[in-house]
């Protein structure tokens, strides 16, 4: 294990880790909370949209949520294996996990805009011209669907930038930041753990 | 790197990768079987079984201090009470 930078006020590494884990699953608690409230709407509207509510899901394009559910479980190999990397003094082959790390989340959003190209021309936004308008339930799923994909999408692009921030860090000082490499994986798990529920709410739900 | 540190950086994640990658085909296949019994409590099942796999061995929970393990329980513990409270009508009926 590389020595790594002690901050004030902490008096031994050990407890600056702690601190710092501690501090950002407090965050990730409120982020379980936020997604608990959005996860929450799709109960109560699943219970009573009925029919019309899988009908919805139904329409999803299952390839691209199984391609994309791949890519970030990918993602979060390449990132665990940078992070401990890090720790360990292995600069480089940390600074390639987080290249492809940021390439895989990219990768992501691509497929995410094709296949919200997809939707758009087949008519899946809730409002005039909506496909299932006359579906009881069904615009309720579509509004779920671009609503959280939509946060969750933001979260991911937020957690690029924390990524591209440990490419920034000079090689030779990478190793003393190993709580900072921490903290940003712990945050880009949390994005991978709410998409793997995504998928299950979203994609497989509509399966007859 | 040596044989332990090859271990810990690289051999472990990827075992856990495979584990998360074949609950992601288990989900895709049974999604895709016809008739297939209690699909959404086997579908949700899986995901947290994902999903446990990322928060105990990648994000090291299991690993963790005692406070940092309390912090991450309690967001699940209050997203409970939200579920729990706001469903109680419907459950009772």
């Amino acid at each position: 294990m590389t020595e790594q930078v002690l901050h004030p006020p902490w008096q031994t590494i050990e407890r600056q880790r702690i601190a710092m884990q501690f501090g950002m699953w407090t965050f990730l608690a409120s982020e379980v909370l936020f997604f608990g409230a959005i996860f929450f709407f799709y109960t109560v509207a699943r219970i009573y949209g009925g029919a019309g509510f899988i009908a919805g899901a139904h329409e999803t394009e299952l390839l691209y949520g199984t391609i994309n559910t791949a890519l970030l479980v990918t993602s979060s190999l390449t990132m665990t294996i940078g992070e401990r990397a890090v720790g360990a003094g292995f600069a480089t082959l940390a600074r390639r996990m987080f290249a492809v790390t940021i390439a895989l989340g990219i990768a992501f959003l691509a497929v995410k805009g094709w296949e919200y190209w997809s939707d758009i021309t087949k008519h899946l936004v809730p409002g005039p011209g909506f496909k299932l308008d006359r579906v009881r339930g069904a615009s309720q799923f579509w509004s779920f669907y671009w609503v959280v994909t939509v946060i969750h999408a933001g979260h991911l692009t937020i957690g690029l930038g924390a990524i591209a921030r440990l490419l920034l860090i000079p090689r030779d000082l990478l190793a003393r930041r190993a709580t900072t490499a921490e903290g940003t994986s712990l945050y880009w798990h949390l994005v991978d753990v709410v998409w793997l529920f995504l998928y299950a709410m979203i994609y497989l739900a509509g399966r007859p | 790197m040596t044989r332990d540190e090859r271990a810990a950086i690289i051999v472990r994640p990827l075992r856990i990768f495979a584990g998360l990658i074949a609950l992601l085909v288990a989900s895709f296949a049974y999604a895709n079987l016809a008739g297939a019994p209690l699909k959404p409590m086997v579908n949700l099942s899986l995901a947290a079984a994902a999903a446990s796999l990322v928060l105990l061995l990648f994000m090291q929970l299991k690993e963790a201090a005692g406070i940092v393990r309390m912090c991450a329980i309690i967001g699940v513990t209050w997203a409970t009470f939200l579920w729990l409270f706001a469903l109680a009508d419907f459950f009772t009926r």
